[in-house]
């Protein structure tokens, strides 16, 4: 049953999921964290970090991630098959659809209304980021100044200016967690 | 290339089949950064080194690969190896393409489990946390500033809408992205919106 929802739920973050690995994101999010509670948001962000320092397709990776969390070895291939289903039928379509006449049509329409939509749902996941960051909760707190973690700040205010200046991810996911594990310990020991 | 290029290709091409999976898998298994890095090599493997697709051809496939929905380096080895060699191309590269993923994974997933809640990992993950922020953030700006750049009011109101709707209103994600979709559909299927 688990592996039946499983499926389904990556299903739509596959037919949904439109603009390249960050914008599986947010709906990975939406269907393992928001809807289902298989995971919490930290380990989310867990597995949204790692999948990017490992080789291969950033949404394939967070699939096979999540999968395995919440169900095991078949859990993990049954959301990336999940995943790549849509894909499979839709693109095969459209390959045929462009060989015969060279346009997609009203798809386009479709694809454009999607797309800022997208947008919205990864400004949506940022900002639930940023409040882990700061916090260590999934929402506010009730008293927002006092619960800071000041690591988080130095932190994420660091990460945001390596990010600017284009440092590439592998060296900056590896270089904040050199740093977290640092000033993690100095916060220990004084 | 015609259909008779195509297949006079896949007949001079000893092995075809496992040579366009051991390619695939290569790229899949050791290429980090996701779509946008395997497409070049995927590109380079399939255009330069081997000849079995064009460049024109290759370049048209990928840009619609990008714009449908699902993870764009599948979408685009499904799409190149459809042509290459029909349905069996496509279940080739789109197997060659997820099963890396698939193992690396799996293992890694593994090490996560037994050392997710050491303290000192802990501390490690907390700062990349912060790190994966950073980028989340960074992805959305550009995306942002790109769509605010072309001055269209409907995608600035449907990025304001769904926001809104799902941060503060908690809406589902599902219900709203069929939303948008179906107001494509109706309104935005002009050449600017592309």
């Amino acid at each position: 049953m688990i592996y039946l929802l499983l499926y389904l739920e990556f299903v739509k973050v596959g037919l949904f999921c439109v603009g390249g690995g960050y914008a599986s994101m947010p709906l990975i999010q939406a269907a393992v964290v928001e809807g289902n509670h298989w995971l919490s948001l930290s380990e989310f962000v867990d597995i949204f970090t790692i999948s990017q320092m490992t080789p291969g397709p950033i949404g394939i990776n967070a699939a096979t991630f999540a999968g395995m969390k919440v169900a095991g070895p078949g859990g993990a291939i049954l959301a990336t098959l999940g995943f790549v289903t849509p894909s499979l039928i839709l693109c095969i379509i459209v390959a045929k659809l462009f060989f015969k006449y060279g346009d997609i049509g009203p798809i386009r329409g479709l694809l454009n209304g999607l797309r800022p939509a997208v947008i919205a749902l990864i400004c949506s996941a940022g900002l639930g980021f940023i409040i882990l960051s700061l916090w260590n909760e999934e929402a506010l707190p009730a008293r927002p100044l006092e619960n800071l973690d000041p690591i988080g700040i130095i932190m994420l205010i660091a990460t945001f200016i390596a990010v600017r200046l284009k440092v590439s991810v592998i060296k900056l996911l590896a270089g904040s967690g050199a740093c977290g594990l640092i000033l993690g310990m100095l916060g220990k020991f004084f | 290339m015609s259909e008779e290029e195509l297949a006079r290709m896949r007949r001079d091409t000893p092995h075809f089949f496992w040579e366009l999976f051991k390619s695939t898998f290569l790229i899949s298994a050791f290429t980090v950064g996701g779509g946008f890095v395997i497409i070049p090599l995927l590109r380079a493997k399939y255009v330069d080194e081997y000849g079995w697709l064009d460049d024109k051809e290759t370049l048209n496939l990928v840009s619609i690969a990008q714009s449908m929905p699902g993870v764009v380096a599948c979408n685009s080895a499904i799409m190149l190896g459809y042509r290459m060699a029909g349905l069996a191309g496509t279940l080739t590269t789109l197997l060659a393409t997820i099963l890396p993923p698939l193992i690396t994974i799996s293992i890694i997933s593994c090490f996560y489990d037994l050392f997710a809640h050491n303290e000192y990992v802990r501390y490690a993950l907390k700062g990349m946390q912060c790190g994966a922020t950073a980028i989340i953030i960074n992805v959305a700006y550009d995306l942002l500033k790109k769509q605010l750049k072309k001055k269209l009011a409907l995608p600035m109101a449907i990025i304001a809408g769904t926001f809104v709707a799902n941060y503060c209103f908690g809406i589902n994600i599902m219900l709203l992205v069929v939303l948008d979709g179906l107001i494509g559909l109706a309104f935005m299927r002009g050449a600017k919106y592309n």
